[in-house]
């Protein structure tokens, strides 16, 4: 089956063989999108990739976060979720002491962390993995957390493709933050506008030939 | 209340070396006004109206027109009302409810600066002495909010007051009739009170702010003006302005002013 | 207001409906020109215009995000909050800024047109706002609203089982006709007009009815089956607008 952009209720696809995958449902032998977004075909499986909607956290996610509060054990994170998240005192590598929690990290600081947990009291998020913790300077903007799979590339690809002809270092966090760090922020501007240029093409095939004219042509 | 998702510090402060070297993150100079675009006749049902763009900022206005008695005090003069509403669709910061101080000022400052102006002559508006004048309602709402909703208001007040028609009053039936408009345009004099407001960004001053820039503006001061003479100023927001600071930003806001007018004037032909 | 073309001989006739004339010029199932687009605001999650006719409705949609009071949380699922107003200059006579009991009514119909395809039982404590305003009025306002919120629902990406269309049937005097402009609710002949706004899902539910006038029961069966076709033709514009948001970009 052709990928192709589907409405909510719309039959995606009519036959027997065909399983309901992601944001999908099977009723009387026919496939109907539960979602706006772009219908793909693997194996018989059938799912709708989400252009839009707001981000769900999962276990092992890796975001760039905002520090909204300082608790006595620890900070309350806004990672772009309907709920904050929590950083532990114990979930950072270094030894903070308690009346000097806000030298670590203060309110309205970027912070990139993990998510190592999630329940019912809520999301727990570690800085104990390497390359984590507070960010200092850079670009920081948002993307939907939808297209952040595009924006990373089959093994990083796309963001090599990025940081080769911006000579910026890039962190795209999974709930859409973006962080861009280059020697002048002309280049980091460059690098945000190609990053804006994939978001909008992400549910376009060819998408890295694409990018690659467009840096040819910017340059 | 809701997390308001506001520019985070890291990119404030590339924001404002940027600034210092004279540019902003989507190419304009610091005194460089986004595109303007002015749209006539949103809405039939008004006697004037107009969609403003500036950028991405989107407002819309309408002018509607009704009769009334005069107040007490100003027999011979006609009335006039200036409402803008931040309409909760146009933002996530925005919600339904009276309105917050923000939207309150909002209006307030949108209001006088027409008011004030000289811009309407207010006795050509009386229909009858001490019986029956007109009253203008100029309605603002907020349709998308990427900064400067602040100018947005006024230029799409003027350009709506400019383009709107006055419609037939039936003095024996004391009924105005809304289908069928005059060739009469308001009574508006050439003191036309654009508004700008100038900001200040670390140690820069900027016009026309993005969402994302007037997250980071420390100082407001909304000027509305016309040939040179102010008739209108607030300076809102916290931070304290110099003298020389304060005193550019009147000379600034004047001098744009004057060219945002013509682009009004080209736009609404 | 311009007159009536048909002659009071024709509309007596019940099933004449090929002869009845409408002032615009329209069949009896034909609706007005419909022009429809998604993303019309940028900051919003998910949005859309829908304009029937001279009517122009345009809606906004944000979250799922944490709903607020705290007190209204559900912890077993999402909700839907929905807030319908006409804007002062929509109308001849203007509206006065501010809440009015016709808009906060209709806001609530909304929501109940909405809520049956929306599914939240993934976002609990959180809620899906959506604002509609109406730019310009011509009869149909809240069907028009809906139409543009249920395609801001799914621009949004809110998980949604199916898509809602709305119309309004009317029945002038005794003829039944789709989408009535204002011209015709102020239709004075005969039995005067009825108007009734129906809504329904691709898959033929009825989700939002309602009823101003009066009707004998086949008529109203057979008002749902013409709402049932001019529903799947305002779909297909509906589906085309949220096609052509992502076709557009090359």
């Amino acid at each position: 089956m052709d990928r192709k952009i589907v409405v909510p209720g719309e039959i995606i696809i009519e036959g027997d063989e065909y399983l309901p995958g992601d944001s999908t449902e099977k009723k009387d032998g026919k496939i109907l999108a539960l979602r706006y977004g772009l219908a793909e075909e693997q194996n018989n499986l059938i799912k709708v990739i989400p252009l839009s909607g707001v981000y769900h956290p999962r276990r092992g996610n890796v975001v760039i976060g905002k520090i909204e509060n300082v608790l006595a054990n620890g900070w309350l994170i806004d990672i772009g979720a309907s709920d904050s998240a929590f950083l532990s005192l114990m979930e950072v590598p270094k030894y903070v002491n308690k009346d000097a929690m806000e030298e670590v990290l203060a309110i309205d600081e970027m912070v990139l962390v993990k998510i190592w947990s999630i329940n019912k009291r809520g999301i727990d998020l570690s800085l104990k993995s390497r390359g984590l913790g507070k960010v200092g300077e850079g670009l920081i903007f948002n993307v939907n957390s939808n297209k952040v799979p595009r924006i990373i590339g089959k093994e990083g690809s796309m963001i090599k493709l990025i940081k080769d002809n911006t000579g910026c270092d890039i962190t795209v966090g999974q709930n859409g933050t973006v962080l861009v760090k280059g020697s002048a922020i002309d280049k980091e501007l460059f690098a945000k506008k190609a990053i804006l240029y994939i978001e909008e093409r992400s549910h376009l095939t060819g998408l890295t030939e694409m990018v690659t004219k467009w840096f040819g042509e910017k340059k | 209340m809701d997390k308001v998702r506001t520019t985070p510090k890291t990119t404030a402060n590339r924001m404002k070396s940027y600034l210092e070297e004279g540019k902003r993150f989507d190419g304009r100079t610091p005194e460089q006004f986004r595109e303007l675009t002015i749209e006539k006749d949103v809405s039939i049902k008004a006697e004037g109206s107009v969609r403003v763009r500036l950028g991405k900022t989107e407002v819309i206005v309408g002018i509607k027109m009704a009769t009334s008695e005069p107040y007490a005090d100003s027999p011979t003069k006609g009335n006039l009302m200036v409402t803008a509403e931040l309409l909760p669709l146009s933002s996530p910061r925005y919600e339904s409810g009276p309105p917050k101080i923000g939207a309150i000022e909002w209006a307030r400052v949108t209001d006088r600066g027409i008011r004030e102006s000289g811009f309407v002559d207010f006795e050509k508006l009386c229909i009858e002495e001490g019986k029956k004048v007109w009253t203008v309602f100029v309605d603002v709402y907020s349709v998308n909010d990427d900064g400067n909703l602040m100018d947005a208001a006024t230029i799409g007040a003027i350009a709506a007051m400019k383009i709107a028609k006055v419609p037939k009053y039936d003095a024996e039936k004391d009924k105005v009739l809304y289908d069928e408009l005059t060739d009469e345009g308001l009574p508006l004099t050439d003191i036309v009170p654009v508004a700008v407001s100038v900001h200040k960004l670390g140690k820069t001053l900027i016009v026309d702010p993005t969402r994302d820039e007037e997250d980071v503006s420390e100082s407001r001061t909304t000027i509305g003006s016309s040939k040179g003479v102010i008739s209108s100023l607030q300076k809102s927001n916290s931070a304290a302005l110099e003298i020389e600071e304060i005193k550019k930003v009147f000379e600034i806001s004047a001098r744009i002013s004057e060219e945002i007018l013509d682009k009004i004037e080209k736009a609404i032909k | 207001m311009t007159e009536f073309k048909s002659s009071s001989d024709n509309v007596k006739e019940t099933s004449s409906k090929n002869s009845f004339q409408r002032p615009d010029g329209r069949s009896v199932t034909e609706m007005r020109p419909v022009k429809a687009k998604v993303g019309v605001i940028p900051c919003a999650d998910g949005s859309a215009m829908f304009q029937s006719g001279k009517t122009i409705a345009i809606a906004a949609v944000y979250g799922p995000k944490k709903m607020h009071p705290q007190h209204q949380q559900n912890p077993r699922k999402g909700q839907l909050r929905c807030e319908y107003n006409m804007i002062s200059f929509s109308v001849d006579d203007r509206i006065r800024p501010g809440r009015n009991r016709r808009a906060m009514e209709i806001s609530e119909i909304t929501k109940w047109a909405l809520e049956p395809v929306v599914m939240l039982e993934d976002y609990p404590n959180q809620v899906v706002d959506v604002h509609v305003n109406i730019i310009q009025a011509d009869a149909g306002t809240r069907c028009a609203g809906i139409n543009a919120a249920a395609m801001a629902l799914a621009h949004a990406g809110i998980p949604m089982k199916d898509m809602v269309s709305s119309v309004s049937i009317g029945k002038l005097d005794k003829t039944l006709v789709v989408d009535l402009t204002k011209e015709e609710e102020d239709f004075e002949e005969g039995e005067g007009p009825t108007d009734i706004p129906i809504s329904m899902t691709t898959s033929g539910k009825v989700t939002h009815m309602q009823l101003d006038g009066k009707i004998g029961v086949k008529q109203l069966q057979e008002s749902v089956d013409m709402a049932n076709v001019a529903c799947k033709e305002i779909y297909e514009i509906q589906k085309e607008a949220l096609k052509k948001a992502v076709e557009d970009i090359k």
